[in-house]
């Protein structure tokens, strides 16, 4: 009889092989696999995502078959061959071509997933070599990803062995426009790239909170002296009083309100109330279950309602009817139009928190290094993480270094501190090396939210199909803390007309406090809720004159010369007629197909159409919003870009790097990219609100201008003169005259560099009046989307078969990485509109929280339009939000094309649209 | 403490002895666990080789507890197994059935659990063994609530058995959920249906899942069409009434008026489907 394997100790030796070598290693058997991969091997290509077998990043090789290694005791692995994505190239010239792909398509964006993709699709791969697109799907289904809407993966997979996949540098002068694999792609299919929990000093203590449990109670410590003493391990507990510097932060310093650490009162589930700091196994086996604190759970504000009630209590005392902020713009008399109109349409909508569900949970680590500290985490905001920290440890923004790693999605849940503070602050106490990683609950109940938003509105047209009003109300229950509750509040007035003239208009707006999560910042700041409401009231409006539903937006879109709401005048570079007109093709046709499917159908499938239109303003609004960027000619001939502008998947490192070598004339190969490190290259500002391209890319542009000038003022030589570089030196061509410079003779400033150019762009806007009149944006971003679907009348379901999606980006500076940011936004459009609401208290993982999956995505098409911005970088727009924005009203369009239902409350899961085809009594939809 | 058993007898032995956890594909273990580690003995069975592959018996077919939703899906298995193989096709994704198992699937109880309604429609029965002994329970009693069954602390579930009655029945799954792919049921439903020469409704199982505390068989509805002409618009005989024992809830998915209203209409579609 063969002996029973009695492991009674914590440790255990393990033997199995990983990447072709064996590992004997000792570690808990319990430990799951994954942990035991990245922690004990340094294997940190799998990626942890959820530790549930939601989400597939942990995916590697079992003896050559897909598994989740965080749902496998180590133990398990003895005598198994594992293989990660590190090990991956060892396994045939398949992965090579395979990684091409993905670089190509552009498969990987933030490349959280990219791991967990690449090894499910070579388990595929080795055994069929010629999968078929359903094939490509069930074997990618199992791993989730937020950024590309998966199409591009899918292709990639399915057109692996369709080329030799060749890498072009664009020609001197040709970076902009070009598909261009983006730079920072490598690491990402490498399995190299460093996220937020990918890096920590050796002997790194380990910090974990202790969050409320309620959505609001009031709370008292036990002994934390005696806890501490208690367990072994345990260097310290940081509460409130531990704080130097102001226990306060926030993204907009007005109305900063965070605490690090709640005092006396939590006001939502998943507050922090304390930290436990120490020893890393110590206080990951602690159960924070029997922390001495003892809680009274108080009654809470879980709605917009409540939160309103008169004799409410006030989540903040200094907040008057618990109303954080309120956004108004206002154009002449929208009363008196409306009831003037010759036909009106008006209606309420609802949508909930929606989850940014990024791969990477938060995560980082930071040092003290004598009187300063360095902070390294996933940021979508170096330069702002700096200010808070600075405040929160009451020392100089200049004594605090943040470094950014590589963001595995951002979304703008990485605009808020998460992590930061906490190991800042056990790091500046202790004087030790301290890491934090969020589990994906952890990430869900305590960092930000699309906020939830109650609209109510009317519009009016004329009989010639002019809209001539729009009414708009909106709530947005902002949580607990401010967060980006005030943008939301101003952003949404501003945008709630859409890309239309509306010459009488009224939009109100509240930021609403409750005891819930804070809402922040999500792709969009609310104007993807309000495009919901106000493009399906348009959709009643044009039905009402009878007219078809995308003329009638074409009569109405903005064009150079009418005003905007705010009294804006853009003149140049309004393309939404365009896009328009670009999808009147496929809306014509899709509308005949559609109606020939309906008219013959005889089962429970019905089909519709929709379309909507959006508008979306570049950076902040009416608030300066600048970007730096620094250019330095090296010694070697080489370029050194500082490149603040946190790349977090969208491609602003590709984009800004093209844009600045086509403005120095210079070969895209020959630069070097600095990160965004806030000790060595200066600020562009956060990674939102659609600026990079804009507003740091035209940083980017003046700098690369700057260096040239500073270059051919050396040469003497004039404007046109083309400046050639090579290794150590230039060589300028001015007409028949040649100038050769010598770097290695000039001498190097002190960031190394023989000439540096730095330059600063901040967008020319102009404060709003009280009426909300002014500029409020440089530039806008215009676009369209098409949404084809398919209901299931008798389930309820909807399936969307195919999204046409037409955008202005002024200048397409990266066809590819742009078609990204469509694709992936409508990934969390359709997301939106279909399957996603956060309930806190509830659900609060990624199998109750369903993003949309590898086979939920229909085929997208992407119309560029280039309707070049004045301001922008050689034309160009924002694109980020853009993308979202008309998705969920095009496909809540297109089912009420399909069978005259609306669902008033989002997301339109399959029960919330039968019980609407129920109400509205549909033929053929009865029951029994 | 972590115990790794290579003999049935070990595994047995170590539940006897101990108050512990089993651990084998570990897909729902893991998840259960959430940032806690175990704080109780773990017996891990997956190298007890006894416990996998599936085997054909003169009466019955065996699926070891250990075999895996990939395994069951490569092996040849007649026509009645389909609903079941469409089940295990929407078990997660390709990694969770590389791993998870039949018997965890089981042990697990959830109401959501795929693999039930179609091993409640073939009369499964569930093999249980401890140091006294070994015992036959029928999977429909097998599970008695929510995450809860008869398996005693000291039991193994070694092997899953199913009567080879209506192995040639047609047999059909519908699975709904928000999104495609990693989606916990809505509603499911499974149908395996034999008819006899003439092409009436011979054997008729029903079972739907995610309605109710645990998986449940239509009886009532299975007495009704047994007999019947399996003809083109069976489903039109089905009524509302007919899944009026179902006990769905509200709850983040859906509510519980439609679930029994999709519960009825996928009743209807795997039915037509079976008999078309």
């Amino acid at each position: 009889m063969a002996t029973i394997e009695q492991l009674t100790d914590v440790q255990a030796t393990i033997g199995f092989s990983v990447n072709g070598s064996v590992a004997s290693i000792t570690a808990s058997p319990l430990a799951r696999l994954s942990r035991t991969l990245r922690e004990e091997l340094g294997l940190t290509g799998t990626k942890v995502g959820c530790d549930a077998g939601d989400c597939g990043a942990c995916t590697v090789l079992l003896d050559g078959e897909p598994v989740c290694a965080c749902l496998m005791a180590t133990a398990q692995a003895q005598g198994c061959e594992v293989t990660t994505v590190e090990g991956l190239a060892q396994r045939g010239p398949l992965y090579e071509k395979l990684q091409k792909s993905f670089l190509i398509h552009g498969a990987a964006q933030c490349g959280a997933c990219t791991p967990g993709m690449l090894v499910a699709a070579t388990a595929l791969l080795e055994r069929n070599q010629q999968p078929t697109e359903t094939e490509v799907m069930d074997a990618l289904g199992g791993v989730l990803c937020r950024c590309t809407g998966y199409r591009k993966i899918i292709a990639a997979v399915l057109e692996v062995n369709d080329r030799v996949w060749g890498q072009n540098t664009p020609e001197v002068g040709h970076a902009v426009g070009d598909r261009l694999v983006r730079l920072d792609g490598q690491p990402k299919v490498n399995g190299t790239e460093i996220y937020g929990a990918d890096e920590a000093p050796a002997g790194a203590l380990a910090v974990r909170a202790i969050r409320c449990p309620f959505h609001r109670a009031r709370f008292q410590f036990g002994d934390l002296e005696a806890y501490i003493a208690q367990h072994a391990g345990v260097a310290a507990i940081l509460t409130a009083k531990d704080v130097p510097g102001e226990n306060r932060y926030g993204v907009i310093s007005k109305f900063a309100d965070q605490p690090v650490f709640a005092v006396e009162e939590a006001r939502f589930r998943g507050e922090a109330v304390a930290a436990v700091v120490g020893k890393g196994e110590a206080v990951e086996k602690l159960d924070l279950q029997n922390f001495p604190v003892s809680w009274k759970e108080l009654p809470p504000l879980t709605s917009i309602d409540n939160a309103l009630a008169p004799g409410a209590p006030l989540v903040h005392l200094d907040r008057k009817e618990n109303v954080l902020v309120r956004g108004r713009v206002v154009r002449d008399d929208v009363e008196k139009a409306l009831a003037e109109a010759a036909v009106t349409a008006e209606a309420e909508y609802e949508t909930g928190f929606v989850e940014h569900a990024c791969i990477e949970p938060e995560a980082g680590f930071a040092r003290r290094v004598g009187d300063m500290v360095e902070v390294q985490a996933c940021t979508q905001s170096p330069y702002m993480d700096r200010s808070d920290i600075a405040q929160i440890l009451g020392i100089q923004p200049e004594a605090v270094r943040i470094i950014p790693t590589a963001v595995g999605g951002g979304f703008g849940t990485k605009l808020d501190l998460s992590v930061q503070p906490f190991v800042a602050l056990a790091a500046w106490r202790l004087g030790q090396p301290v890491r934090m990683v969020y589990s994906r609950t952890e990430s869900m109940i305590s960092t930000t939210k699309r906020h939830p938003a109650r609209m109510r509105l009317k519009a009016g047209a004329n009989r010639d199909g002019k809209i001539v009003a729009l009414d708009f109300h909106a709530d947005f229950n902002t949580g607990a803390y401010s967060s980006w509750g005030p943008t939301v509040a101003a952003r949404v007035p501003v945008h709630a007309s859409g890309p239309y003239y509306v010459p009488h208009y009224r939009a109100l707006t509240r930021a609403i406090h409750t005891h819930l999560v804070p809402a922040g910042a999500f792709r969009g700041f609310g104007v993807p809720q309000t495009a919901i409401a106000q493009e399906q009231l348009y959709d009643e409006l044009a039905d009402r004159l009878g007219m078809d539903r995308l003329e009638f937006r074409l009569l109405n879109a903005l064009d150079d010369n009418t005003p905007t709401v705010t009294g804006q005048v853009l003149g140049e570079g309004v393309g939404i007629r365009a896009c328009f007109e670009a999808l009147r093709p496929r809306w014509l046709a899709a509308r005949q197909e559609t109606a020939a499917f309906n008219n013959n159908a005889t089962g429970p499938l019905r089909r519709g159409v929709g379309v909507a239109g959006m508008w979306y303003g570049c950076g902040n609004t009416s608030l300066p919003n600048p970007s730096t960027m620094r250019v330095g000619l090296k010694p070697d001939g080489r370029i050194a870009l500082h490149q603040g502008a946190i790349d977090i998947g969208q491609g602003s490192a590709t984009v800004v790097t093209q844009i600045c070598a086509d403005a120095l004339g210079c070969p895209i190969d020959r630069f070097d990219l600095v990160s965004g490190d806030t000790s060595i290259t200066p600020d562009c500002g956060k990674t939102s609100a659609s600026r990079q391209t804009f507003v740091s890319g035209k940083a980017a542009f003046l700098a690369g201008k700057a260096l040239r000038r500073e270059i051919l003022r050396r040469a003497g030589a004039c404007d046109c003169a083309k400046i050639s570089f090579q290794n150590g030196q230039l060589e300028i061509q001015d007409g028949d005259r040649q100038h050769k410079i010598t770097l290695s003779q000039l001498p190097t400033e002190h960031h190394g560099y023989v000439l540096t150019a730095e330059a600063t762009f901040d967008p020319p806007t102009k404060p709003l009046d009280e009426d909300g009149q002014g500029i409020p944006y440089a530039v806008f971003g215009f676009g369209a989307h098409l949404a084809e679907i398919e209901v299931d009348i008798e389930l309820g379901t909807v399936k969307v078969l195919r999204i046409t999606a037409a955008h202005d980006v002024g200048r397409a500076i990266n066809p590819t990485l742009i078609e990204g940011q469509i694709e992936g936004g409508v990934a969390q459009g359709i997301g939106m509109a279909l399957m996603e609401e956060f309930f806190p208290g509830k659900g609060e993982n990624l199998h109750d929280y369903l993003i949309p999956s590898a086979g939920d995505i229909p085929p997208v098409e992407s119309i560029l339009i280039e309707d070049q911005s004045p301001i922008g970088p050689f034309g160009a727009k924002g694109i980020g939000e853009q993308a979202v924005i008309p998705t969920a009203p095009a496909i809540l369009n297109a089912l009420h094309d399909a069978i005259g239902v609306r669902v008033h409350k989002l997301p339109a899961t399959p029960d919330r649209v039968r019980a609407a085809i129920l109400q509205a009594g549909i033929a053929g939809a009865q029951r029994g | 403490m972590y115990l790794r058993p290579t003999t049935l007898d070990q595994a047995v032995d170590a539940l006897e002895h101990h108050r512990a956890q089993v651990l084998a594909g570990g897909t729902d273990f893991y998840p259960a666990l959430g940032e806690r580690l175990p704080s109780t003995p773990v017996v891990d069975i997956t190298a007890v080789a006894e416990l996998k592959g599936i085997s054909v018996h003169e009466t019955f077919f065996r699926i070891g507890g250990l075999t895996t939703w990939s395994e069951l899906l490569a092996a040849q298995l007649p026509p009645c197994f389909d609903a079941l193989k469409s089940a295990a096709r929407e078990i997660g994704g390709v990694q969770i059935q590389n791993r998870g198992t039949v018997a965890g699937n089981l042990c697990n109880a959830s109401p959501a659990a795929d693999s039930v309604p179609p091993l409640l429609a073939l009369d499964a029965e569930v093999e249980l063994v401890s140091i006294g002994g070994r015992r036959g329970v029928l999977l429909a009693d097998f599970i008695v609530g929510s995450r809860k069954t008869l398996r005693r602390a000291d039991e193994l579930l070694t092997a899953v058995i199913v009567p080879r009655v209506v192995e040639n029945a047609r047999s059909v799954f519908l699975k709904l959920g928000a999104r495609r792919y990693l989606v916990i049921s809505i509603a499911m439903v499974a149908i395996v249906l034999a008819v006899d020469e003439q092409r009436r409704i011979r054997d008729i199982r029903i079972a739907v899942g995610s309605c109710s505390a645990r998986a449940q068989r239509l009886r009532e509805l299975e007495q009704f069409l047994t007999g019947r002409p399996a003809q083109a618009r069976l489903d039109a005989l089905v009524m509302p009434e007919h899944v009026k024992s179902l006990s769905p809830i509200d709850d983040v998915r859906a509510t519980a008026a439609y679930r029994s209203d999709a519960a009825l209409i996928l009743v209807r579609r795997a039915l037509q489907m079976c008999a078309s």
